[in-house]
């Protein structure tokens, strides 16, 4: 997105500088082109749909994260958040909602369900950011405390048993949960299509709407989004808010697919959305980045870990070269950001230049 | 220029330095004598601090080359790596800016980075640390305890500690950077003599004022710089006070400021009793009461310390505890948040521009229109057409010079930054700015471009605020001047009874002592 139109602009910039401001999306293809070479069956519509419904559940994380970091925060809670919401939606499916003191038990159907647990989501992302504007936490420890917490609940909420197969009960209308995870459209994953329609509306949002510039803003300089009329506060909590949706949503996801709520779900998922951020291009000390390089991002740690399985990699070694890769990504990361400041100063030195001479 | 004993030490060549979007030397020669003090003048951003960090090794020129002499007069060309370097060949600076840990002691500031070790600099020797650092306070006049935290010394004191760490190393050039603009007058005599009795050791001294008074007074040779060029280099009882600032404005300054009246209509703003409280006790703003007109440029002058920039602050919602009437015509602003009070008409050009006013991470045209983004819009959606044609004629109206509205605007000049804050606030379709030391750290061309775009709005109706430090400044630009001192307003002159004597008066009513320029 930005850039993208920056690079519309772009009049004065060398080849090398298009690549390098491609880059993900290079090294996107070269591990496709590496790992169709390696592995015989990689190229195959099954595994590309396996992969891309793998990258997707990344993707929506990365996402909600993009937009804190963007915001000038970071949300270490998703992962235990889509743990405790798969938790809680397997709870809801098999025991219902137990009101002791009315001595009732109520079942809500599938999409109900659903809503709740994604109206959960938003109230956790809502409790991050509450911690972070009003009581003033450093978003590191407040998203930490609630990653603990988070965690914790979901252990709590059935002792630490998995809450198993949880087709539902027809009479209860409580079936249909499995969908979400296993359904498809037009051959495609449902998985997919979420993913494909928040990063529609995510893009959309961050570079269309005054809200996104706003974030960008806030993340950038949050004095000067102040003295700008900017509710500084009312941004960065509602990135977190579009954060915990994100978590619950993939919560859910995860659920869906095992067809099991086992409280560990999402174990350092909140690391692979960093990690898939971060391989987009997106700083993680605020104001620059974009939710399409995140979304490539989460591609290719997606590709990355299932490429290197059918390669026949070690576990141990698929750790390793992510963590390369990570590290890469940023060192590159910081040479492009140097390299577009210096063409930057060297257009407006030229221009500088030329008004001079028109001048005299 | 052998006489006494002063030997040339240091000579500075053909120095230039480019930064990002700024030259901040061209092509600039600096001597330094022995046993001497050698004044460096110039107006803010003239490129003196630069020029001093280049020679302490801090920055690196862009070209050119540092030429240090030994006592026998042999040349030898300089390049640092770090402070480190520099410090080890004797050259030494003490900052305009404090640099010191304020949670450590006196003693682990002044040996911070050469502590005194035992052991194979495993062990820090306190006690010898502590004694030496006591020795070099006592020179310097101080009766400073060296195990006082360094938070717990009055701002003087602090100063002084930041001279006690270049002190330890002897140095044979010691770099003063404004040293004296937070100390109180008994300090500034102290320093002087401490001043004077290194000369006689032989030691060079670099002197950076903006006090003329104080160079005149113990100064030996004066270079000026301008603009980031060499404009004169002699000694000091060669030249008179008036020629100096000739030159270092390059202009005579009366004629400069286009001020003139401007025709003003119905009252604006209107602030009653505005308030805040200061933390520990008393006021920073004591019940400030103004108005503002139509084109009217309202003056605001007063010493560091006085409230300005909290007054303006406080009037755009900034300030939580700040209490009092705020209206903005027939409508009380003081309830709402700082969009609202931007909706409403009011707006703020902050005094750091860096820090307040850009956003260094996104484009010339996104900084313009961040205040304004949201009139941009249908619904929801940024209306892109619209954007552009906004930016295109505020940059045309600002005559900012940038080669395309999506450059980055960490790549501009300080001057077309600070148009990039004007222009963002006038397209908040404001009817009163606020302006906080708008010519800050900006050159000259661009200096009277903000002065002509100041006029220009009055002309227009707007309410101006104009915040400023600069007395000459205020008296030539504003239609009615007011004085705040510690957080009162204790005057207020029209255009024609205005003369910088009477508010430099007037800015001193609330301090007990006498305050220096």
């Amino acid at each position: 997105m930005a850039e993208k139109t920056e690079k519309k602009s772009g009049n004065g910039l060398s080849v090398g500088m298009i690549l390098l401001k491609l880059r993900t999306l290079i090294a996107l293809l070269a591990v496709f082109i590496v790992f169709s070479i390696m592995a015989p069956n990689f190229m195959t519509v099954g595994n590309l749909i396996a992969m891309a419904k793998h990258s997707a559940i990344w993707a929506i994380l990365a996402m909600g994260m993009t937009y804190v970091i963007v915001g000038g925060g970071i949300d270490l809670s998703v992962g235990s958040v889509a743990g405790l919401c798969g938790m809680l939606a397997g709870g809801l499916i098999i025991e219902g909602l137990r009101l002791p003191m009315f001595g009732v038990v109520i079942y809500f159907h599938t999409p109900m369900i659903i809503l709740i647990i994604l109206v959960i989501g938003v109230i956790l992302g809502s409790i991050n950011g509450l911690l972070v504007t009003k009581l003033g936490v450093a978003p590191f420890i407040a998203t930490m405390g609630l990653m603990y917490m988070a965690r914790g609940f979901a252990m709590l909420r059935s002792g630490g048993k998995t809450f198993p197969n949880l087709v539902g009960d027809p009479a209860l209308g409580t079936t249909g949960f499995p969908i979400l995870g296993a359904g498809t459209f037009l051959s495609i994953p449902l998985v997919i299509w979420i993913a494909i329609f928040i990063a529609l509306l995510a893009a959309y949002v961050s570079t269309k709407t005054p809200f996104g510039r706003h974030v960008y803003a806030v993340g950038g300089n949050e004095d000067a989004a102040k003295i700008s009329g900017i509710r500084v506060n009312r941004v960065k909590m509602a990135t977190y808010m579009f954060s915990g949706f994100t978590a619950a949503l993939t919560g859910l996801v995860l659920t869906s697919q095992l067809v099991a709520s086992h409280p560990g779900t999402g174990d350092t998922y909140e690391l692979t959305a960093i990690a898939a951020v971060v391989l987009g291009g997106t700083s993680l000390s605020g104001g620059r980045g974009s939710v399409a390089g995140s979304i490539v991002g989460a591609l290719i740690l997606g590709v990355l870990n299932d490429g290197l399985v059918m390669v026949g990699v070690s576990s141990f070694w698929q750790r390793a070269i992510k963590g390369m890769v990570i590290i890469l990504a940023v060192v590159i990361d910081q040479y492009q950001l140097r390299k577009q400041n210096e063409a930057a100063l060297k257009q407006q030195t030229v221009s500088d230049a030329a008004r001079a001479a028109a001048a005299s | 220029m052998e006489e006494n004993g002063s030997h040339l030490v240091l000579e500075a060549k053909g120095i230039t330095k480019v930064f990002p979007g700024t030259t901040a030397l061209q092509d600039v020669d600096f001597k330094i004598y022995s046993g001497r003090i050698n004044a460096l003048v110039g107006e803010n951003g003239a490129g003196k601090s630069t020029l001093m960090k280049i020679i302490a090794g801090i920055e690196r020129p862009t070209s050119g080359s540092v030429l240090l002499y030994g006592d026998d007069g042999t040349p030898e060309e300089l390049s640092f790596s770090s402070t480190r370097d520099a410090a080890k060949r004797g050259i030494g600076i003490v900052h305009q800016e404090l640099n010191l840990f304020s949670d450590l002691d006196v003693a682990e500031n002044v040996f911070m980075n050469k502590e005194i070790t035992r052991f194979g600099s495993v062990h820090i020797d306190h006690a010898t640390q502590q004694q030496e650092a006591r020795k070099v306070l006592k020179k310097l006049g101080q009766d400073i305890n060296p195990s006082t935290l360094v938070r717990d010394l009055r701002l003087g004191q602090q100063q002084i500690v930041e001279i006690a760490k270049t002190m330890i190393d002897e140095p044979r050039i010691l770099i003063m950077d404004e040293p004296t603009s937070s100390l109180s007058a008994a300090e500034v005599r102290v320093l002087f003599s401490v001043i004077e009795d290194l000369k006689c050791h032989g030691v060079a001294i670099v002197y950076i004022s903006h006090r003329l008074e104080e160079i005149k007074e113990i100064g030996d040779y004066i270079t000026i710089l301008r603009d980031a060029r060499l404009v004169d280099s002699r000694q000091v009882a060669d030249i008179e006070m008036a020629d100096i600032i000739q030159k270092m404005v390059g202009r005579d300054p009366t004629k400069f400021f286009s001020g003139q009246a401007h025709k003003t209509g119905k009252e604006l703003l209107r602030v009653k009793d505005m308030t805040l409280p200061r933390f520990g006790g008393g006021y920073t703003l004591d019940h400030v009461s103004f108005s503002v007109r139509e084109g009217e440029v309202l003056g605001i002058y007063g010493l560091m310390g006085a409230g300005r920039t909290e007054l303006l602050e406080s009037l755009l919602g900034g300030m939580e505890k700040a209490e009092g009437e705020i209206w903005l015509e027939d409508k009380r602003l003081d309830h709402l948040d700082t969009k609202r009070r931007i909706e409403a008409g009011l707006v703020l050009i902050p005094e750091e521009r860096q820090r307040e006013g850009l956003f260094l991470n996104l484009s010339v045209d996104k900084n313009l229109t961040m205040s304004s983004i949201s009139s941009l819009t249908k619904w929801f959606h940024i209306l892109k057409s619209l954007e552009t044609k906004r930016v295109t004629e505020i940059i045309e109206k600002m005559s900012i010079r940038v080669a395309s509205p999506r450059i980055s605007i960490s790549a501009l000049s300080g001057g077309n930054q600070q148009k990039v804050v004007i222009g963002k606030a006038f397209l908040t379709e404001p009817k009163v700015l606020l302006m906080d030391e708008p010519t800050r750290g900006i050159d000259v061309g661009a200096k009277s471009d903000v002065f002509q775009i100041v006029h220009a709005m009055a002309q227009d109706g707007f309410g101006i605020v104009l915040v400023s430090s600069e007395l000459e400044e205020v008296c030539s630009m504003s239609d009615r001047i007011l004085v705040l001192s510690k957080g009162k307003l204790t005057a207020e002159f029209d255009r024609a009874q205005a003369n910088e004597e009477k508010i430099r008066k007037a800015s001193e009513v609330e301090h007990s002592m006498t305050v220096q320029s």
